[in-house]
């Protein structure tokens, strides 16, 4: 018998897609997908050593008052937690344990200002990317198309060409510190997921496809490990045809929502790799 | 001793796009005519605490900024290379969110917290560079980035920036010495004296009201009573308060609980003892009796929101609200403060309930308004934008899909906006052994208080003035929301709900702990409670201040004493607040203390019944309505095209795309729709459990536009509207559930509202066509609320807002998988008109467009609409329709071009062929406004089948989809009275409201 996978999906303090994400797991083949609060973390009631895919949803992390996820990344570099390392040092031995990570929307965010991608070179600590207000300065509700990069070491994306799912986001922008970074990005194909066009899968830098103004048009990344991936879009907004916009004019859309492609290439990744 | 001031400024990096500023730029030039060459911004954090400068620069570099595209200076000012600069911060006392997360981040980075006196404000820099005069610059900054009400702005020209080197350093901190005291209030004076009482506190209290609490103060038992709690026989400033609290017209709807003498047009005259008995709660006594088994409803008008059974596990909780004064006042925090509110509402229902999903109805006058505006009121743009951003901002961060919604205008809206908010939520059918719908408090529970602290917000609402303003006051009328304080108490509050730690709880909203507890303590009948003990956001508030501040974010719980060690801790670990305030008893007394005094000792009983009933006095008379003469051209093409562009039809994609509408992967039919998912969505419908595909449907109607024609028309017509899209989706007429809300203009006759009968009159004719509609339609009303005082009177100019019921629906749909949208979506199917069309364009939008007035407004037949509705569930059952769209603002006309538009496909329809009744007019045809009636489309094998469902009621097939994208209408005489393409409609409908 194989190991049971098991998910955790960390919530609180404004995170608000926890529950789509755990069903998203489940769906996906998890065994267990155990939503969190950051305070059963913090009073070290719950380990992540426990779980082997990491989950960080959506929301709105202390508002994004500071900046989006800023005061999040502080919080998971100084609360204390009760009879352990902190949390941000408990991330990166989950990580240093082979173990995956997907952060979404705001969880992307905080993955990114975390440092803990895109982590060229492995420094899982130094930030060298981000994610900033949306071109056109308003947060935005809209489904995009998206052109996966088959040749990217990301675990997530493994086998897939194209994506359609929703952003809803107002710090959207993708944004590299200097050329360099970018270069090294797109060098390594660590830019797993790129807005693109719908009827040619081009990489597009125009509103509405490319709805924030990403640099390279870049929507997802992953760390070189293929491990951690971090992406604006909302996967697990996608689970079922009737949550695409117009399932009631395509009746051929399959039963399955393209969202659930990337769990389950986790979920199979972990098994098969016995994490 | 003072702590240390820093300030620390944040700016982006100079190569880096600055998306705000450059909105700035955009709207000054295409609102005000304002061309500057660049805005720039910085925010500002002003930190007084005991830090060192090796603390501050972390704090700076760290979660304040951001390395890879912001640079910060402490103590250095960073604004370089601009002409003007404006600096907006808040006044002392006002909710500064993004100040309290940054007091959150220094305190999770040093380790310790915060001392009282310490804190953090923020504000943020406009750097504009450009050609501006001093003037335009203040008018930008008073005009448009700031309100002053809540915030405070400064206009820095370069040079003084220069000679003073950087922005002033200003620290909103509220200051206060005064000493908490108990004032005693004579009531033994005259009647005019009394009134002088009631005006100088701001209690609203009639002389009737007056003097029966000095009555009560009379009473040898009261007195006797009092005596033994250390009170003497003068009532205190707390007492007073929390009568008028209870008392008021926002708490006791006193005026729908009022004895009308109502004279009918005729002279008849009869009295109504209190319309919401008489019309409200009837509806729903008739419409229980009538479904008899196949009752909905769980718990009606008597909870903080409506709650009707879903299935057999899970019940459904909805409630709608206004916040029309407060978002007049401060059109941001006013509107944030609303959506956060009403989903305190529905989360403080029965045991508690997890929310589901919001729906915002909003009425404004033009944005583009030209005229010069009346004095105090903000132009209806600012408002717009000011609510829209409130409600996304509420929403959106809250984690709640806006799902449903509609912006509605007027020009009498100017006067005063209608916001209307509404939350609805998912409730276990049964919680710890109890119907989740049901709780009660105990004898001995404790009263705890938890999520925000107690400040000087929302106390005494709106009546404030800005006049008694001075530095270091806070504002106290303006409340500003904060969604997360409120989500991370709603995350506690669902895990101390599922342990089973509290019997009650409810939302602190108006009139305060004084209306939550005194509520609450109905179920023991009394309490006592300590004001001392309350958490307080800054010192120098009274007893009576901490009584009925409306401060937000707080929910009131009965907790059981051996539950209350497990409650508080619960709360500590998830960051959340809660203090153990008191206790429920049976004294039979409303018992506050400050510091072991007794501050207030009244009898329950009186509190809640001995307020006297308000007589008042309805008069209708009619209005003189006259079918104005117009002649239908030949050509109808640029009429539908100038209907389109109204504001109240055109795209409100715009807004539409600043609230998530899919957050918790529930939401299946979307506000936007169609091929390009940019069509208007009729109502919405929601998966909420993701293994049942059991839906839930939302919509709503509101026609202000009937009200000065006829009332009763006018809420007619908002149920039919509701209920059209609600069955048009696919929502069930056996399973849906109303809530009223009514917006009014003053209906108590005076010297200044002379009007006030003819008012009333139209509510209670309203309330008639609430009655008639609802109980044949078997639409129990569950929940409601009314708001009647939306006037605006300064010096000799008044302005009412068109009476205005938003009337929402909820209900059930068997199968998501089976719900219609109003998209065409396949060439060669049938477009066939069903319900029928009259003579019925009072009130429209087409005569509007003409510029006429006059002519009848739509009458419901709700018995044939009923027959019709049912119909349409049986075909959604057989999944005959492949669009189905309601037919409303605009008319046939615009139904058909927005079918088309959104489907992507054209039209081909022939008006001179089949149909039956009464020949009309081609633009009578197209653009009567009469109810009960939908456009669908049918593919064609199931063409007679619906035609069979459908034998007894009128259905007029149109004419065909077809395979490209011209629109085409024959008239009654077989030519073409409309000829353009979808590309064209599609332009005109989305051009007025396009986002910049």
């Amino acid at each position: 018998m194989s190991k049971p996978v098991r998910a955790i999906v960390i919530t609180g303090h404004g995170v608000n897609c926890e529950k789509e994400m755990a069903h998203a797991c489940r769906l996906a083949g998890a065994d267990a997908a155990d939503i969190v609060h950051m305070a059963e973390l913090l009073a070290g009631r719950v380990r992540l050593r426990d779980y082997q895919l990491l989950n960080f949803p959506g929301g709105f992390l202390d508002g994004d008052d500071l900046g989006s996820a800023k005061a999040g990344v502080n919080r998971l570099r100084y609360a204390a937690v009760a009879g352990g390392e902190n949390l941000l040092a408990q991330i990166r031995s989950f990580v240093g344990d082979g173990k995956l990570v997907i952060g979404v929307c705001n969880g992307f965010q905080l993955l990114v200002k975390m440092g803990l991608l895109p982590a060229l070179h492995g420094d899982y600590g130094r930030q060298s990317v981000t994610l900033t207000c949306n071109e056109r300065g308003r947060f935005e509700d809209r489904w995009v198309w998206l052109r996966v990069d088959p040749d990217s070491p990301c675990i997530f994306t493994r086998g897939l060409q194209r994506l359609y799912l929703p952003v809803r986001h107002g710090e959207g922008k993708f944004v590299a510190q200097s050329g360099a970074v970018l270069a090294a990005l797109e060098a390594k194909r660590l830019g797993v997921l790129k807005y693109c066009l719908p009827e040619n899968d081009l990489p597009t830098l125009d509103y509405p496809w490319n709805p924030n103004g990403s640099e390279a048009a870049i929507a997802g990344i992953c760390d070189e490990s293929g491990r951690v991936f971090g992406l604006m879009p909302h996967p697990e907004a996608y689970q079922h045809r009737t949550h695409h916009p117009r399932w009631s004019r395509e009746p051929e859309l399959p039963e399955e929502g393209m969202g659930l492609w990337l769990f389950r290439n986790a979920v199979e990744y972990i098994r098969r790799e016995r994490l | 001793m003072a702590a240390m001031i820093w300030r620390i400024e944040v700016a982006l990096k100079n190569e880096i796009r600055d998306a705000r500023g450059d909105r700035v730029q955009r709207e000054l030039a295409h609102h005000f005519g304002i061309a500057v060459e660049r805005v720039r911004t910085i925010d500002v954090y002003t930190v007084e605490a005991d830090l060192d400068r090796d603390q501050i620069e972390r704090i700076a570099s760290e979660p304040l900024s951001d390395p890879v595209i912001q640079v910060f200076g402490v103590n250095r000012p960073l604004a370089s290379d601009f002409d003007v600069l404006v600096e907006v911060g808040f006044r002392p006392g006002v909710t500064d969110n993004v100040g309290r997360t940054a007091r959150e981040a220094i305190e999770d980075l040093t380790g310790r917290r915060l001392a009282p006196g310490e804190g953090v404000y923020t504000a943020v820099q406009y750097l504009f560079k450009g050609k501006l005069s001093p003037e335009q610059a203040r008018r930008i900054a008073t005009g448009y980035l700031a309100n002053e009400l809540i915030q405070s702005c400064r206009v820095i020209p370069r040079a003084e920036y220069d000679a003073i080197q950087g922005a002033p350093v200003l620290v909103p901190k509220v200051t206060s010495s005064v000493e908490p005291r108990i004032t005693l209030v004579d009531l033994e004076v005259d009647d005019a004296g009394l009134l002088e009482i009631s005006r100088r506190n701001m209690l609203a209290l009639s002389l009737e009201e007056m003097r029966a609490i000095r009555g009560y103060g009379r009473r040898p038992e009261v007195r006797g009573a009092r005596r033994q709690v250390g009170l003497g026989e003068q009532l205190t400033d707390a007492e007073l308060e929390a009568l008028a609290q209870t008392w008021s017209e926002h708490c006791k709807h006193k005026i729908f609980a009022a004895r009308i003498d109502y004279r009918d047009e005729t002279g008849a005259s009869r009295i109504i003892d209190s319309l919401f008995k008489s019309y409200v709660v009837a509806t729903t006594e008739t419409v229980r009796r009538l479904k008899g088994a196949d009752d909905i409803c769980l718990s009606v008008f008597k909870d903080n929101a409506g709650v009707i059974r879903f299935n057999d596990d899970w019940s459904l909780v909805f409630k709608v609200e206004t916040h029309n004064s407060p978002s007049a006042l401060d059109p941001y925090g006013g509107a944030l403060t609303g959506i956060v509110g009403v989903n305190r509402d529905a989360f403080g229902t029965g045991q508690g309930a997890d929310l589901l999903f919001n729906t915002d109805v909003f009425c404004f006058a033009s944005p583009f308004h030209q005229q010069e505006l009346p004095a105090r009121l903000l132009h209806p743009r600012r408002i717009f934008e000011g609510v829209v951003t409130g409600v996304e901002h509420g929403g959106n961060k809250s984690g709640i899909p806006t799902v449903n919604g509609s912006l509605v205008f007027h020009p009498r809206f100017l006067g005063k906006p209608l916001v209307y908010c509404g939350t609805g939520a998912l409730m276990p059918a049964v919680v710890n052994g109890r119907p989740g719908h049901e709780k009660k408090a105990r004898v001995g529970d404790r009263i705890v208080m938890t999520g925000g602290r107690i400040g000087k917000d929302g106390i005494h609402g709106a009546t404030f003035s800005s006049e008694e303003l001075h530095e270091g006051s806070p504002v106290t009328a303006v409340q500003i929301g904060d969604p997360i304080t409120q989500k991370r108490m709603f995350d506690f509050l669902l895990v101390a709900r599922d342990r089973g730690l509290y019997h009650s709880i409810t939302d602190n909203g108006a009139g305060g702990l004084s209306s939550s507890v005194g509520e609450m303590a109905e179920d023991t009948g009394g309490f006592e409670l300590h004001l001392d003990r309350c958490p307080l956001k800054y010192s120098g508030l009274q007893p009576w201040e901490i009584l009925i501040s409306e401060a937000q974010e707080r929910m009131t719980l009965a907790v059981a004493p051996e539950k209350v060690g497990e409650f508080l801790t619960l709360a500590a670990e998830m960051g959340v607040e809660a203090t153990d305030l008191g206790e429920f008893t049976a004294s039979g007394y409303f018992h506050c203390l400050y510091r072991g005094r007794t501050v207030t000792y009244l009898s329950m009983e009186f509190l809640h019944q001995g307020l006297p009933q308000l007589q008042l006095e309805a008069c209708w008379q009619p209005p003189a309505v006259t079918e104005p003469a117009v002649v239908s051209p030949q050509d109808l093409t640029g009429s539908l095209l100038g209907l389109l562009g109204r504001l109240n039809i055109c795209s409100k994609e715009s807004v539409v795309r600043r609230y998530d509408h899919e957050v918790k992967a529930a939401t299946v039919v979307k506000p936007l729709l169609g091929v390009d998912d940019d069509g208007p969505s009729d109502a919405a419908v929601l998966r909420p459990l993701p293994d049942s595909f059991e839906g839930v449907v939302v919509a709503h109607g509101i026609c202000p536009r009937f009200s000065d024609l006829d009332a009763y028309a006018m809420a007619a017509n908002a149920v039919d509207e509701a209920l059209r899209n609600f069955v048009a989706v696919g929502g069930d007429i056996d399973h849906v559930a109303g809530l009223d809300n009514f917006c009014w203009c003053d209906p108590i006759h005076s010297d200044r509202n002379p009007d006030g009968r003819y008012k009333l009159a139209q509510l209670v004719r309203a309330n008639e066509a609430l009655y008639d509609c609802c109980t044949r339609y078997q639409v129990p009303l569950i929940s409601g609320k009314d708001s009647m005082k939306n006037d605006y009177q300064i010096g000799a100019t008044r302005i009412s807002i068109p009476p205005t019921i938003l009337f929402s629906v909820i209900g059930k749909i068997p199968d998501i998988r089976k719900a219609v949208t109003m998209d065409v979506k396949y060439p060669g199917d049938g477009v066939a008109l069903l319900g029928r069309t009259r003579r019925e364009l009072g009130g429209s939008e087409y005569y509007d467009l003409l510029g006429v007035s006059g002519g009848a407004p739509p009458r419901v037949d709700a018995d044939y609409g009923r027959r019709l509705f049912k119909v349409l569930n049986q075909a959604r059952d057989e999944a005959l329709l492949a669009s189905c769209h309601d037919l409303s603002d605009g008319g046939l006309g615009v139904a058909l071009a927005e079918s088309a538009l959104a489907g992507g496909y054209g039209l081909e329809i022939d008006l001179s062929q089949g149909g039956s009744g009464e020949r009309l007019p081609d633009d009578v045809l197209l653009f009567s406004e009469s109810a009960g009636r939908f456009v669908v489309t049918v593919r064609a094998p199931y063409r007679n089948r619906f035609a069979d469902l459908c034998r007894e009621l009128d259905l007029w097939w149109l004419g065909e989809v077809t395979d490209d994208r011209r629109f085409q209408i024959r008239g009654g005489d077989g030519k073409l009275c409309v000829a353009t393409d979808i590309d064209t409609l599609k332009e005109a409908w989305q051009a007025p409201l396009k986002e910049l």
